[in-house]
């Protein structure tokens, strides 16, 4: 257990220390979610109606949830990466704990994804985003953001130890996830769908549940069940997917 | 072949590094290893050599605890393979065939890692880092991320993080496979100086100098079996005697040579380019008696030499086919 701790700590720093020397990842940390909330703030935003929001407060929790989901993509390329160079079967030749590989990768993505949501409520703040909800709420907030996110890591795990190659990862990834961010609370209010898509977006997609518990911790919205639904979401996904993801990366480390 | 049990009998069986009874392994309907034996003492070098696809990689995973073979036996440094894996990786260094570098890390960071992993203490795994470095000559380019190192220096990179426990068993799968002549001279000399230490090594190569220069032993392996299994010399031994290497002045003349020498030849004779081989009947006086025959024949001749049989004409006598060099690498990693 002592090994499974100090090992993925190493796995995390080295996923970490590559960070800053990687421009392109760097950009897609900041100024790329930057763009977008800048985007949707003035382009979008005086063409949708949020009854009861401003637009940027509206907003802000939603772009920070789809933001962390996707900040699991790091783990999907760097585990594929991983495979195809030999750095999985050098980690594998070591007396190691094999699930570190796993849990440092993940872990090193709660790093980033912290960053990320940092620089996003700093961008809203200055565009005029409020909390409007005390202090425990919003620190709330932030755990049940970094947990949905670390939920989808795993994810992104598997989906790296699935694929052929990271160009696969990453038009899959996306394929799966940009239109579930869409369809769902995050971007526009669920009244204004198509009857389907409504449906769908409430009762199905686990985007609107943690988007609606982030305005519900940050904005004071009504909270339903919705922050406790973010949190069984969150587990959930946990669950499935990182016992998923470690058997893959056995498999797959193992050589077919 | 029988030859290859006989081997394995002689060997002493209580000094081996590693050693491997009747594996194998298979990919859904392929048989990637088809009950392969291996052995190889305590600081030698075994030569693991044959074409790609033959299953030299595999052999390779599955010893080094990477995979697990659908039956035999594998020791290494007198561990139990299958049953201690855990203990065994303490144990074995592992080189892959590609250099398992991160390339975002410095040469430096890489080995700190590498030892980390290892469980070793972060001041203990940087200084152990430093001393490889010093020793294969990348101190100067340890602090640069490995992503602008040279395919030469990642190999030696990738070595040294092999050798960072000290392993008493190194596993080299193809360790020259893309080097430049000189990075491959360099490396050679670097593994044979870990050999004069007491390291055993098992080398994998499809290059047959390099089984030749760097190996005491050599398992020649085609379609996940050992098909011959010897020193060189023994191996070549096998092929057969010695032969004539006559370079003529005119190739056209080919066909006259294989006329004049027939009384002396012990085959049929092989020629390319000008250059006509024969295996010859007996070794002395073959010169003077092929000159003298050529002469009378009216065969001009530029050069004439006996030679001894090289990896190559074992290969292409044990296995039908001519080694492959180069090429088609993606056929083993096809994993």
């Amino acid at each position: 257990m002592r090994r499974l701790v100090s090992d993925t700590l190493v796995i995390a720093e080295r996923n970490l220390v590559r960070l800053p020397r990687s421009p392109d990842l760097l950009l897609a940390f900041t100024v790329q979610p930057i763009m977008f909330v800048l985007l949707f703030v003035y382009v979008f935003g005086g063409a949708i109606s949020t009854p009861g929001y401003a637009y940027v407060d509206f907003l802000i929790p939603g772009i920070i949830v789809q933001n962390i989901a996707f900040g699991g993509f790091v783990t999907a390329l760097g585990l594929n990466e991983d495979l195809h160079k030999g750095l999985i079967d050098r980690f594998r030749s070591l007396p190691m704990a094999r699930p570190a590989v796993l849990a440092g990768r993940t872990l090193a993505d709660v790093v980033t994804n912290s960053l990320s949501i940092c620089v996003l409520v700093v961008t809203g703040l200055i565009i005029g985003f409020d909390f409007s909800a005390g202090v425990g709420d919003v620190i709330g907030g932030f755990g049940v953001l970094l947990l949905f996110g670390y939920a989808f890591s795993w994810v992104f795990a598997l989906l790296g130890l699935l694929v052929n190659s990271p160009e696969s990862a990453n038009s899959l990834g996306f394929i799966a996830v940009f239109p579930l961010t869409f369809i769902s609370s995050a971007f526009v209010p669920v009244q204004s769908m198509p009857e389907a898509l409504r449906w769908f977006a409430e009762n199905l997609n686990p985007f609107t549940v943690v988007v609606d518990a982030m305005r519900a911790l940050w904005l004071g919205a009504p909270a339903g069940n919705s922050v406790w639904g973010a949190v069984a979401w969150s587990l959930g996904i946990l669950a499935v997917f990182a016992p998923l993801a470690v058997r893959r990366y056995r498999h797959a480390a193992g050589g077919r | 072949m029988a030859a290859t049990s006989q081997d394995l009998a002689r060997g002493g069986a209580g000094d081996a590094s590693i050693r491997v009874r009747g594996v194998v392994k298979r990919f859904d309907d392929v048989c990637a290893l088809d009950g392969v034996d291996l052995e190889a003492e305590t600081g030698s070098v075994l030569g693991l050599l044959g074409p790609n696809g033959a299953g030299k990689t595999t052999a390779v995973r599955v010893m080094t605890t990477l995979l697990k073979p659908d039956a035999g036996e594998i020791r290494v440094a007198g561990i139990d393979a299958l049953r201690q894996a855990a203990e065994l990786r303490e144990r074995i260094g592992l080189a892959g065939q590609y250099a398992a570098v991160d390339e975002n890390l410095t040469g430096a960071e890489n080995l700190t890692m590498v030892g980390r992993l290892y469980g070793m203490p972060r001041a203990g795994a940087r200084a152990r880092a430093a001393e490889l470095l010093e020793r294969f000559d990348l101190t100067e380019a340890g602090g640069r991320p490995a992503r602008g190192y040279s395919g030469g220096m990642r190999r030696r990179l990738d070595l040294a993080a092999a050798l960072v426990a000290r392993p008493p068993v190194l596993f080299l799968d193809e360790p020259t496979t893309g080097l430049d002549p000189r990075s491959r001279l360099a490396l050679w000399g670097t593994i044979e100086r870990l050999v004069a230490e007491g390291t055993t090594v098992l080398l994998t190569t499809q290059y047959l100098d390099e089984a030749d220069r760097l190996a005491d032993r050599i398992a020649v392996i085609d379609h996940g079996a050992v098909i011959a299994d010897g020193t060189s010399n023994e191996l070549k031994d096998r092929v057969g005697g010695e032969r004539l290497e006559i370079h003529l002045s005119d190739a056209a003349q080919a066909a006259a040579v294989g006329d004049a020498l027939a009384p002396m030849a012990a085959e049929a004779p092989f020629s390319e380019d000008g250059v006509v081989k024969l295996a010859v009947k007996q070794r002395t006086g073959a010169i003077v008696e092929a000159v003298r025959r050529l002469d009378e024949a009216g065969v001009g001749v530029d050069d004439v030499g006996l030679k001894r049989p090289t990896l190559d004409d074992v290969f292409l006598t044990l296995t039908g086919h001519a080694a492959e060099h180069a090429g088609d690498e993606a056929a083993e990693d096809n994993r």
